[in-house]
């Protein structure tokens, strides 16, 4: 890769590997995915998704290969991507027994966010009536969507979303486009199982089978029976 | 300020240490007061006990210390945000230190009722002070253990194991310095020298603690 396509990419792995104990869970990741895309990652359970998206969320050390997020080489410079990724993983990352509010009021203050953009998310995706109800008491499409503010609040520059419109009714799921949808403007990895829904929001496909690469090309030059493969 | 706030609110609603830390105390004051079969107890045996109990209490808030943020992954909102990770260390020793500080205050007024012998109030300017100081090292060393063992599969076995052993200097200087106190005959003043071992302890694990607890939540 040149330096030109270098600086433009938001993240660039180069033979990416990972395990857990003797076990590889990815193995030579090599991509490159432009500032402002949305690469779209499909594969069965185990084959290296969620460990993906926490290697570049800094969650997770790479074992192997080179890791560039955001122009930051991971993992000696993962302290300067915080507050820059948002990561929305099967874990809502909510405290059970704090109020929607609650929760999203301790994740701003943490990000330096305004409590102003707290009750503009919460009404955004519907709650604004709900915001004062336990976590632990709301079904599991409205803690989605308070997770979801919780990823939004901060206006990511990188979203790592994990099957981002689980739980999600059809209106709910329109009302969340806006904060992690395209429209934002920021690079964008999405875990998905609805094949049809990941390739047509993606700019670039990864389709992994066993920690490595099966499928790797811009969205227009991939198939349904492609990704249907993976899950064989 | 975030972090303490999120967790007395979490303490508040679902009450699972301060009550538990409170309770085990009393317990424990009942079972010595038919183990020894005394009645009253004073001087370094009535110190013994006392801060026996109180360590095992505080293993109890200890291991509750971190379940929110494994459980419900806020580790990982955390990790994720733009703030110092030692804020989490100042954070969560703070809020131990306050859970100590307020089961004692229920504690020593039921210890005086149970089983101590001489009069408290003569002893309780100097107990209040080696009570600090010791909470302050409890809750240094509590927090580092609790973010060591919340990441193993064996939590609530490694957690004691570490912390009881890393905590007998504490207790050996707590219970000397609170032996006098305690005295038959009167409240003696508290040696000086054991209330210096305990801030040197302080300073020393408050030092460790700052140099390894962002190790301690790396990957």
């Amino acid at each position: 890769m040149d330096a030109k396509a270098a600086a433009d990419s938001a993240i660039e792995l180069d033979g990416l590997g990972r395990r857990y104990g003797e076990r590889d869970v990815l193995t030579g990741v090599t991509l490159s995915v432009p500032m402002g895309s949305t690469l779209a990652v499909f594969g069965s359970n185990g084959a290296g998704k969620t460990t993906l998206l926490r290697i570049l969320a800094t969650l997770l050390r790479p074992h192997a290969g080179r890791v560039r997020v955001l122009g930051s080489e991971l993992p000696k410079e993962s302290w300067a991507l915080r507050g820059r990724v948002g990561l929305l993983a099967h874990e809502p990352m909510l405290y059970r027994e704090l109020t929607a509010r609650e929760n999203l009021l301790f994740h701003a203050r943490l990000h330096g966010v305004g409590e102003e953009r707290v009750s503009a998310l919460l009404e955004r995706v519907g709650l604004g009536r709900r915001a004062e109800e336990a976590v632990a008491t709301l079904s599991r499409g409205m803690t989605q969507r308070v997770a979801i503010c919780r990823v939004a609040l901060p206006e990511p520059e990188l979203l790592l979303l994990d099957e981002p419109l689980a739980n999600l009714d059809p209106g709910a799921s329109a009302a969340i486009e806006p904060l992690i949808g395209r429209e934002t403007g920021s690079t964008r990895v999405v875990v998905s199982h609805d094949i049809d829904q990941g390739l047509s929001e993606a700019d670039h496909v990864l389709g992994l089978r066993d920690g490595k690469a099966a499928v790797l090309a811009p969205a227009a030059e991939v198939t349904r029976a492609q990704i249907a493969e993976l899950y064989r | 300020m975030a972090l303490i706030r999120k967790d007395f609110r979490l303490e508040l609603r679902t009450r699972e240490s301060v009550p538990a830390m409170l309770l085990f105390s009393i317990s424990t004051f009942v079972l010595f007061h038919f183990g020894l079969d005394r009645d009253a107890l004073s001087g370094d045996l009535a110190a013994g006990v006392l801060w026996v109990t109180l360590l095992f209490a505080a293993v109890l808030g200890i291991n509750r210390l971190f379940v929110s943020e494994r459980e419900e992954g806020g580790f990982d909102g955390f990790l994720l945000a733009p703030v110092d990770r030692t804020s989490m260390l100042v954070a969560k020793a703070t809020v131990l230190f306050t859970f100590l500080v307020v089961v004692e205050l229920g504690v020593v007024p039921a210890f005086t009722l149970l089983l101590l012998d001489p009069p408290l109030w003569p002893a309780l300017p100097e107990l209040l002070v080696v009570l600090l100081l010791a909470d302050a090292g409890i809750a240094v060393v509590g927090t580092l253990v609790a973010a060591l063992a919340v990441q193993t599969r064996a939590r609530e076995l490694i957690g004691p194991l570490l912390t009881l052993p890393l905590l007998v200097p504490l207790l050996t200087a707590a219970a000397q310095a609170t032996a006098p106190l305690f005295d038959e005959a009167g409240a003696l003043p508290a040696p000086g020298s054991w209330l210096g071992v305990l801030g040197l302890y302080d300073v020393v694990f408050g030092l460790v603690a700052y140099a390894v607890f962002d190790f301690l939540l790396e990957d």
